[in-house]
């Protein structure tokens, strides 16, 4: 095991380097590994990521150590093949610079990888973290303003908690419809 | 001796094949039972939020496979609930499609204009309306005016909503709040529980099994309302004749399991699979391209930017709906919203070295998520999906609490559908790219294969015993009193939204569904009026019952 971490620290960190790929944020503090830093604002790690795999609803929670551990197996490998020097203070795949973290994952989760359905899933859950927030209330997470909500500008609801928009159409039409079109509405 | 509780029809699924039977034998007289997979909710239920737990996962199935996924309702009323209630006719031409197996794949008895006074009913009942433009959302305005400005046309979408209840909330996936869709909660089933139909939710049924009377016995499991991993009892019933409903992803699943019990099945059950050629693309518009060169303008400052705003897909480019072309040219396009969640992370971004889901290109493309339009394509793929050995229950390993599971299907696009999907990708580019309105890409089938909310064609009718599980009267072969009505026994991939052709094949085969009910002693006619729509009010559970009872 890596020096001056304890497993649990790894997985953390290992998880949240992972998501960090899937939607790169900001790092938290200027010593933050797990993040790299690539991007603006908050990724998926900001956005609940971890606290999402570890939903058990999600099914994939129990499954997360041995991921942990593959990953940085397969991290350790690309880096030898590479010829790059990791770094022993953080676990192999967090050493590894962004691209190389991304090249890993693209490598995983291409069809016919035998370990594919289990990238999979946890790319789609560090996904989900962001984009929907499907670990809390969508009501919470935007009054707590919820990094990935805000990033894709998700509209406010009303004040009853429920979304409706009274303004939705240019109001005009916009194209002839096709000439074969019969009278009910449908292709000839 | 424990007693075994019987019914004249035992109804596998509540959505449209399901409920259209179900309507049909109860109001002519036969006892109904449907066994329905998922829970039962109504409008109370449906939740604008997207906690794993609420609305939006416990209605819908979402099984990966070897290069498909599927998305299925799983809910009373079925696919009915969660779609987006697009419903046109398919076109003349699909009911000729040859598809791999080199002459016609419908059964001689159907084509459009025998089909035609089906839809008719269906279209009735539901009822299907035409949108005019002021019924059109941003995104599908914009979809318009981009085909418009390509020289190309753009429909209104018929659908089964009531408008004047519509919010254009975009949560209709999670099931409508307002009442405004008019699912199979309003037409059928009430009709159907009306004249003494019997709904069982979170019963999902196994296996078949013969009886010594020549009836079938239903093995089920009772599914835990939260946790749909979890079994929390089991059960049988015995029946005169048994309709499978259950959805294409799930019917060939349950009959080849039945394998064991009934005997052979038909070589095509569980092959033959469509995914209705579906695909999506994202184009991330460029707002100033469209206020410039389509003259685009909400009114408040922005000429677009309202992915969020709608119902689903509302326009349609039909041109390429030409029975004129080749097969495997003929597509629609439509414009459609696709809610965050299961399908964001699908969408490409372009990066350095191509496109990418992942990484920097990829959040940046997020943060332009309003301006986003998603287009499906819905082009003729080639059949080519093929179940695997059934799983221990259901039709999926599963993995997450509710809505994802791992299936045994199978799909390995043939040239024919890549060639279909190029075309039609190269159609939107030319469309939406056009004076630089927006850039596009495709989803990538790396992750989860190609994505169907549409699953077909895995149980399929036809004249050929070859290459088709069901006779032209959707009964089994090889095994009379069992018929199958959902979309697993429509042939091919229509072009076209699949719901109203599938449930215009389900009100054809009734006629001949009671005839064979009253060959094995069911005391049951055919010709009940067409249920009313409850214009205000849908099916209610029962008041004493939880959304499991």
């Amino acid at each position: 095991m890596h020096s001056g971490t304890s497993d649990e620290h790894v997985k953390t960190i290992t998880l949240e380097a992972f998501a960090d790929c899937i939607v790169p944020g900001e790092k938290r503090s200027p010593d933050d590994r797990a993040i790299a830093g690539v991007s603006t604002g908050g990724g998926a790690v900001q956005a609940g990521a971890l606290e999402m795999l570890h939903h058990d609803a999600t099914g994939i929670t129990a499954g997360l150590e041995a991921l942990v551990g593959m990953l940085n197996g397969h991290a350790t490998t690309y880096a030898a093949d590479k010829g790059i020097t990791l770094d022993g203070d953080v676990p192999p795949f967090v050493a590894l610079e962004f691209d190389d973290r991304c090249a890993i994952i693209r490598t995983l989760t291409t069809p016919g990888h035998p370990e594919k359905d289990g990238w999979v899933l946890l790319s789609l859950f560090c996904n989900m973290a962001f984009d929907s927030a499907a670990h809390m209330s969508t009501h919470d997470a935007i009054a707590q303003g919820h990094p990935g909500l805000l990033t894709i500008g998700f509209e406010l609801p009303q004040d009853d908690g429920l979304w409706r928009f009274a303004d939705f159409s240019y109001g005009r039409q916009l194209a002839k419809p096709h000439p074969d079109t019969t009278p009910s509405g449908s292709p000839a | 001796m424990t007693s075994i509780e019987s019914t004249d029809v035992l109804v596998v699924g509540s959505g449209f094949g399901g409920a259209i039977a179900a309507y049909h034998l109860a109001a002519g007289g036969a006892k109904v039972v449907v066994l329905e997979r998922g829970p039962w909710l109504q409008a109370e239920d449906f939740d604008h939020d997207y906690l794993l737990g609420k609305s939006y996962t416990k209605v819908f199935d979402f099984v990966a496979g070897d290069g498909m996924s599927v998305l299925s309702g799983n809910c009373v009323g079925g696919g009915s609930v969660v779609y987006f209630a697009a419903l046109p006719r398919a076109p003349r031409f699909t009911f000729e499609r040859q598809g791999s197996i080199g002459r016609r794949m419908w059964p001689k008895a159907i084509s459009r204009d025998t089909l035609d006074p089906w839809y008719d009913r269906v279209s009735q009942v539901i009822p299907v309306v035409q949108q005019g433009w002021d019924d059109i959302s941003y995104a599908g305005g914009l979809w318009a005016a981009a085909c418009n400005h390509a020289g190309r046309t753009a429909n209104p979408v018929p659908v089964g909503i009531d408008k004047a209840k519509c919010t254009n909330c975009n949560w209709m996936m999670a099931g409508c709040k307002f009442d405004a869709k008019r699912s199979l909660l309003f037409n059928y089933l009430p009709g159907a529980v009306a004249n003494g139909a019997e709904i069982r939710p979170l019963h999902e049924v196994q296996q078949l099994e013969r009886t010594d009377d020549g009836g079938y016995r239903v093995r089920y499991n009772q599914i835990d309302e939260e946790d749909y991993r979890i079994t929390v009892g089991s059960g049988t019933i015995d029946a005169k004749i048994v309709i499978m409903a259950a959805g294409a992803g799930a019917t060939p699943v349950i009959l080849q399991r039945s394998e064991a019990t009934l005997g052979k099945m038909p070589h095509a059950v569980g092959r033959y699979f469509s995914g209705n050629g579906e695909r999506l693309n994202t184009a991330i518009i460029n707002e100033d391209r469209a206020r410039e060169v389509l003259g685009l303008d909400r009114g408040n400052g922005l000429a677009y930017a309202a992915n969020q705003i709608g119902k689903g897909p509302v326009v349609a480019n039909w041109d390429h709906l030409d029975g004129s072309l080749p097969e495997y040219r003929r597509f629609s396009l439509e414009q459609l919203y696709f809610p965050p969640g299961l399908g964001t992370i699908l969408a490409q971004a372009q990066g350095a070295d191509g496109p990418t889901w992942l990484g920097v290109e990829k959040k940046e493309m997020l943060r332009r998520w309003q301006s986003w339009l998603t287009i499906f394509q819905i082009v003729e793929d080639d059949n080519e999906g093929v179940f695997g050995p059934p799983p221990p229950t259901g039709n999926a390993y599963r993995i997450s609490q509710q809505m994802l599971g791992r299936g045994p299907l199978s799909y390995d696009p043939t040239p024919n559908t890549l060639g279909a999907w190029a075309a039609a990708d190269a159609e939107v580019r030319d469309i939406l790219e056009r004076d630089g309105i927006a850039t596009v890409l495709p989803w990538t089938n790396d992750l989860v294969g190609a994505y169907t909310v549409h699953p077909l064609a895995s149980c399929r009718i036809g004249d050929d015993p070859e290459t088709s599980a069901l006779d032209d009267r959707h009964e089994l072969r090889g095994h009379p009193g069992i018929f199958v009505t959902d979309g697993s026994a429509v042939p091919a991939a229509l072009t076209v939204n699949p719901a109203l052709t599938i449930s215009a094949l389900a009100e054809r085969a009734m006629p001949g569904i009671v005839e064979a009910a009253r060959a094995r002693g069911i005391n049951v006619s055919y010709g009940a009026p067409l249920p009313t729509a409850a214009v205000t009010k849908p099916l209610m559970r029962p008041v004493t019952a939880t959304q499991g009872a």
